[in-house]
C-alpha cells in the first residue's frame, strides 16, 4: 500500500477534548500528522483545523467518515486535489561567516525571505508561501549551515465566494 | 436569575426522570455523594450493584430490552474505571448508555489526588461523546444533551465526568436547556436516487439473501422487513445482534451466518447474487476474509451510520438512512423477481444441513439450551455470556421477536450475560428471563447475585458449565495439537452451594434424562434468582465452525479428521 499525503480542513465546536478526539481517529487509522494548525474560526464558537497528514490514500475516505462522526467535528473534507490558497510561514536560522553572508543572502532574496534577525554568526529568515517552496528553500540553505527550522504547518482556504469546508 | 436551593446533582437527576429513567444502577464513593443524595428524594429507584461493570452491563441489557437509556451512576478513579468494558460492550453493539462519573474537585485535577482518574481521556475510543463538566450551570443542558446523543442516531455510551464541587453547586433553577449540537446528524435523509438504484437491483435478482442487523431492531424495522420479504419471496439470515427482528421459525429464515452460523445460511451467502445488508456492518465473524467474501454477490449496504460504508466490505450501493424509513420508502419500487428456483434450493440446504447433536450419552449443551429455549416459550427474553454457550443458544434458541435476544456481539464480553439480564428484568418485570452463560464468564460478575436476590428477580441462570473456557480449548484442540494452555477451570465452586449462599436457589442437572424435569422446576421456581448448574459434555466443541479469516466455503461440519492449519484471522 502506497501512502501519500493529505491536507484536510475541519470545522470543530470549540470544546475541550475535540483535538484529542481527532487525534485518536488519525493515530488509530495510522496516519501520521505532519503538520497542524488550529485556531479559533470567525465564529468563537468553533475552531478551523488544519492538518497534513500521510497514510493510505484508501484509509483516508474512512478516516473522514470518522471525522465526521465526531460529535464536535462540523465538517471534515479533503483538499488534496482542490485549487485553495495555501499559505506556510517558517522561520529558518543559517549559520553564517563573513565570507558566505552575501551568497546567502543572494538566495533569501531571491525567494523573498524576509530577514528578521542577524547577529556575527546566524542570519534568519521568515519564508512565507506555498510549502513546496519552503521546502525548496531549505533545500537551498542545506549546503550552508541550517542551525534551526521551525513551521506553522499549512494553513489553507477555499478561493473566491466559496467557504472553506 | 434564582434558585431554590437545589444542587447541579439534584438538577440532573430530575432531568434524567424526565427523560423517562426508572432505574439507574451503581455504586457510590465519595465523588458520587451528591449525585446519590438527589437520589433520596427522586422518584428513580437506585439499583445498588455490587460492582460497577455490573451496573454498566445492567444498563445494557435495561436498554436493549426496553429500547430507552439505560443509565450508570459511579464514583470517581477506580469506580469509573470499571465501568469500562461495559463501554466498550455498549459502544461495539450501538447500545444508549449514560455513565455519570464523580469526579475529583476541578482545582485537584491533574495532580494525582485520591480516587482521581482522568476518565474522560481514558474512554475517548470507546464512547459516542463525553463530557467534562467544568461549570455547574452547564450540567441541566449537558444531561440533555447527553441523552440525545446516546439514544439517537446510531445509538451509543455517552459518558459524564462530573467533578464533586460542580454536582454540589447550588445552581439556578430557571437555566435555558435548550441545545444545538451542528456536527450532528442523528436522523440522515436518505438519498432517493440510492434508494431507486437498490430497489432495482433487488427487483432484478434471482438469488437474493436479506442479512438483517442490530440496526434493523434498533430502527424497529420489523413491520417493514416482514412486508418486503413477503412480497419480494427473498432468504432471510439475521446477524448474532440480528436475531428477532424476522422470525426465526419462518421457513425463509436461515438463522446466523458466519463463523459459528448455520450452514444453510452460509451457502446461501456464498451462492447469493445479491446480498443486503439492512443495519448489519460486515463483521469480521461474518465475513473472514473481506477481500474474499462472496465476491460474486452484489453488496447493498443501508446503515444509518456513514462510516460503515465500505469500512469491511465495498458495497455496490449503499443508503444512508434509518432502515424503517428507507425501507418503508422503498417496498413501492420493489418488483417481484423469479426467486423461486432459489427459494427450492435454499430449502434443500436447509433440509440437507441441519443443525444435530446427539441426545444420548453425557449431557449435551445444546440438548439443555434447545429444551430451555421451549419451556421458556417465545416472549422469553434470553440474554448469554460469550463463548461455546453463547454460540450454542443463538443456534438453538429460535427468536421471534426484537429486543428479546441479549448478547454482547461486537466485544466479546464475558461476564456480559448475568447482569443484563438483571437489567432485562427490570424493563420487563412481567417477562420470563433467562441468561444462558458459561462456567467463565459467570464466575466474572457474580458478585450480582446478590443484587438480583435482593430485588427477588426470578431470572433463571442456565450454566452451562463444562469446567473449561471451552471456546479459547476448542481452538487449541484443533489449531494448537491440543496443546491446552490456560483453560482448565479447576477449582469451580460447588455452584449450586454457592447459590444458596446468596440465598438462590439451586438446581443440580447431570443427565440427559433428567433435563425437562429440571429445567421445569428451575422455571416454576420464581422467588427469585435461580441457577440450574447443567454439568455438560467438557469436550464438546461448536459446529458448524469457519476458521477466523477464511472464507464461508471453508466451513466445517463436524470435527475435522485431519490437522488444520492456525487460521489467518486475528481471533
Amino acid at each position: 500500500m502506497k501512502n501519500s499525503q493529505h491536507t484536510i480542513s475541519l470545522l470543530v465546536c470549540n470544546r475541550p477534548g475535540a483535538l484529542i478526539r481527532i487525534a485518536l481517529v488519525f493515530a488509530r487509522r495510522g496516519f501520521n500528522i505532519d503538520s497542524l494548525v488550529v485556531s479559533e474560526s470567525k465564529d468563537p464558537h468553533y475552531s478551523r483545523m488544519n492538518i497534513v497528514a500521510t497514510g493510505e490514500a484508501k484509509t483516508l475516505q474512512l478516516m473522514l467518515n470518522q471525522l465526521n462522526k465526531l460529535i464536535d467535528v462540523v465538517h471534515a473534507k479533503d483538499y488534496s486535489d482542490t485549487d485553495v490558497i495555501q499559505k506556510e510561514i517558517a522561520l529558518i536560522k543559517v549559520g553564517c561567516t563573513d565570507e558566505n553572508r552575501t551568497s546567502i543572502l543572494q538566495i533569501a532574496d531571491a525567494f523573498k525571505c524576509r530577514n528578521v534577525d542577524i547577529s556575527d554568526s546566524t542570519m534568519t529568515f521568515q519564508v512565507t508561501g506555498k510549502s513546496s517552496k519552503i521546502d525548496a528553500v531549505r533545500k537551498m540553505f542545506e549546503p550552508y549551515h541550517v542551525l534551526e527550522i521551525v513551521r506553522t504547518g499549512k494553513i489553507l482556504m477555499a478561493r473566491g465566494d466559496e467557504e472553506t469546508a | 436569575m434564582s434558585n431554590t436551593g437545589r444542587t447541579a446533582a439534584d438538577v440532573m437527576i430530575d432531568i434524567i426522570h424526565q427523560q423517562g429513567v426508572d432505574y439507574i444502577f451503581g455504586l457510590p464513593g465519595g465523588a458520587a455523594i451528591p449525585m446519590f443524595d438527589a437520589l433520596v428524594q427522586s422518584p428513580i429507584e437506585l439499583v445498588l450493584t455490587r460492582h460497577e461493570q455490573g451496573a454498566a452491563h445492567m444498563a445494557d441489557g435495561y436498554a436493549r430490552a426496553s429500547g430507552k437509556p439505560g443509565v450508570v451512576l459511579v464514583t470517581s478513579g477506580p469506580g469509573a474505571t470499571n465501568t469500562i468494558t461495559g463501554l466498550l460492550t455498549a459502544h461495539m453493539d450501538s447500545v444508549p448508555i449514560v455513565v455519570i462519573c464523580g469526579q475529583q474537585t476541578t482545582g485537584n485535577l491533574g495532580l494525582d489526588t485520591f480516587q482521581e482518574a482522568d476518565i474522560s481521556g481514558i474512554t475517548f475510543p470507546l464512547v459516542k461523546h463525553s463530557y467534562l463538566v467544568k461549570n455547574p450551570q452547564d450540567l441541566p443542558r449537558i444531561t440533555k444533551e447527553a441523552f440525545h446523543i446516546a439514544s439517537t442516531g446510531r445509538p451509543g455510551p455517552v459518558i459524564i465526568d462530573l467533578p464533586k464541587d460542580v454536582s454540589s453547586t447550588i445552581i439556578d433553577d430557571d437555566i435555558d436547556t435548550s441545545f444545538t449540537i451542528p456536527g450532528y446528524i442523528n436522523d440522515p435523509e436518505p438519498n432517493p436516487e440510492d434508494i431507486a438504484q437498490a430497489a432495482a437491483m433487488i427487483s432484478r435478482s434471482t438469488k437474493p439473501v436479506l442479512m438483517l442487523g442490530h440496526g434493523a431492531i434498533i430502527s424497529g424495522a420489523q413491520k417493514e422487513i416482514a412486508e418486503i420479504v413477503e412480497k419480494m419471496q427473498i432468504p432471510v439470515v439475521n446477524t448474532l445482534l440480528g436475531k428477532g427482528i424476522f422470525p426465526e421459525t419462518h421457513e425463509l429464515n436461515l438463522g446466523m451466518p458466519g463463523m459459528h452460523g448455520t450452514a444453510y445460511a452460509n451457502k446461501a451467502l456464498i451462492n447469493a447474487d445479491l446480498i443486503i445488508s439492512v443495519g448489519a456492518r460486515w463483521d469480521d465473524r461474518i465475513a473472514g476474509n473481506p477481500d474474499k467474501f462472496c465476491p460474486d454477490a452484489l453488496k447493498i449496504h443501508i446503515d444509518i451510520d456513514p462510516a460503515e460504508i465500505n469500512k469491511s466490505i465495498q458495497v455496490d450501493c449503499a443508503i444512508i438512512g434509518d432502515a424503517r424509513k428507507v425501507l418503508d420508502k422503498m417496498y413501492s419500487l420493489l418488483k417481484p423477481a423469479d426467486t423461486e428456483k432459489w427459494l427450492r434450493q435454499v430449502a434443500r440446504w436447509k433440509r440437507d444441513y441441519p443443525l444435530k447433536y446427539k441426545k444420548e450419552g453425557k449431557l449435551k449443551a445444546q440438548h439443555v439450551i434447545e429444551e430451555m429455549a421451549q419451556l421458556a416459550g417465545p416472549d422469553a427474553i434470553i440474554t448469554t455470556d460469550v463463548g461455546q454457550h453463547q454460540m450454542w443458544a443463538a443456534q438453538f434458541c429460535l427468536t421471534e421477536k426484537p429486543n428479546q435476544w441479549i448478547s454482547s456481539g461486537g466485544a466479546g464480553t464475558m461476564g456480559f450475560g448475568f447482569p443484563s439480564a438483571i437489567g432485562a428484568q427490570l424493563a420487563h418485570k412481567d417477562k420470563t428471563v433467562v441468561t444462558v452463560v458459561g462456567d467463565g464468564g459467570f464466575q466474572m460478575t457474580l458478585c450480582e447475585l446478590a443484587t438480583a436476590f435482593n430485588l427477588k428477580l426470578p431470572i433463571k441462570i442456565l450454566l452451562i458449565n463444562n469446567n473449561y473456557l471451552g471456546m479459547v480449548r476448542q481452538w487449541q484442540s484443533m489449531f494448537y495439537e491440543n496443546r491446552l494452555s490456560g483453560v482448565d477451570l479447576v477449582g469451580n465452586p460447588d455452584f449450586v452451594r454457592l447459590a444458596s449462599a446468596y440465598g438462590c436457589k439451586g438446581f443440580r442437572l447431570k443427565r440427559s434424562a433428567d433435563v425437562k424435569k429440571v429445567l421445569t422446576a428451575a422455571m416454576e421456581y420464581n422467588d427469585g434468582p435461580c441457577i440450574i448448574d447443567a454439568e455438560v459434555a467438557q469436550q464438546d466443541d461448536v459446529f458448524p465452525m469457519v476458521p477466523a479469516g477464511a472464507t464461508l466455503d471453508n466451513m466445517l461440519l463436524e470435527p475435522p479428521k485431519h490437522k488444520l492449519e492456525k487460521p489467518e484471522g486475528s481471533t
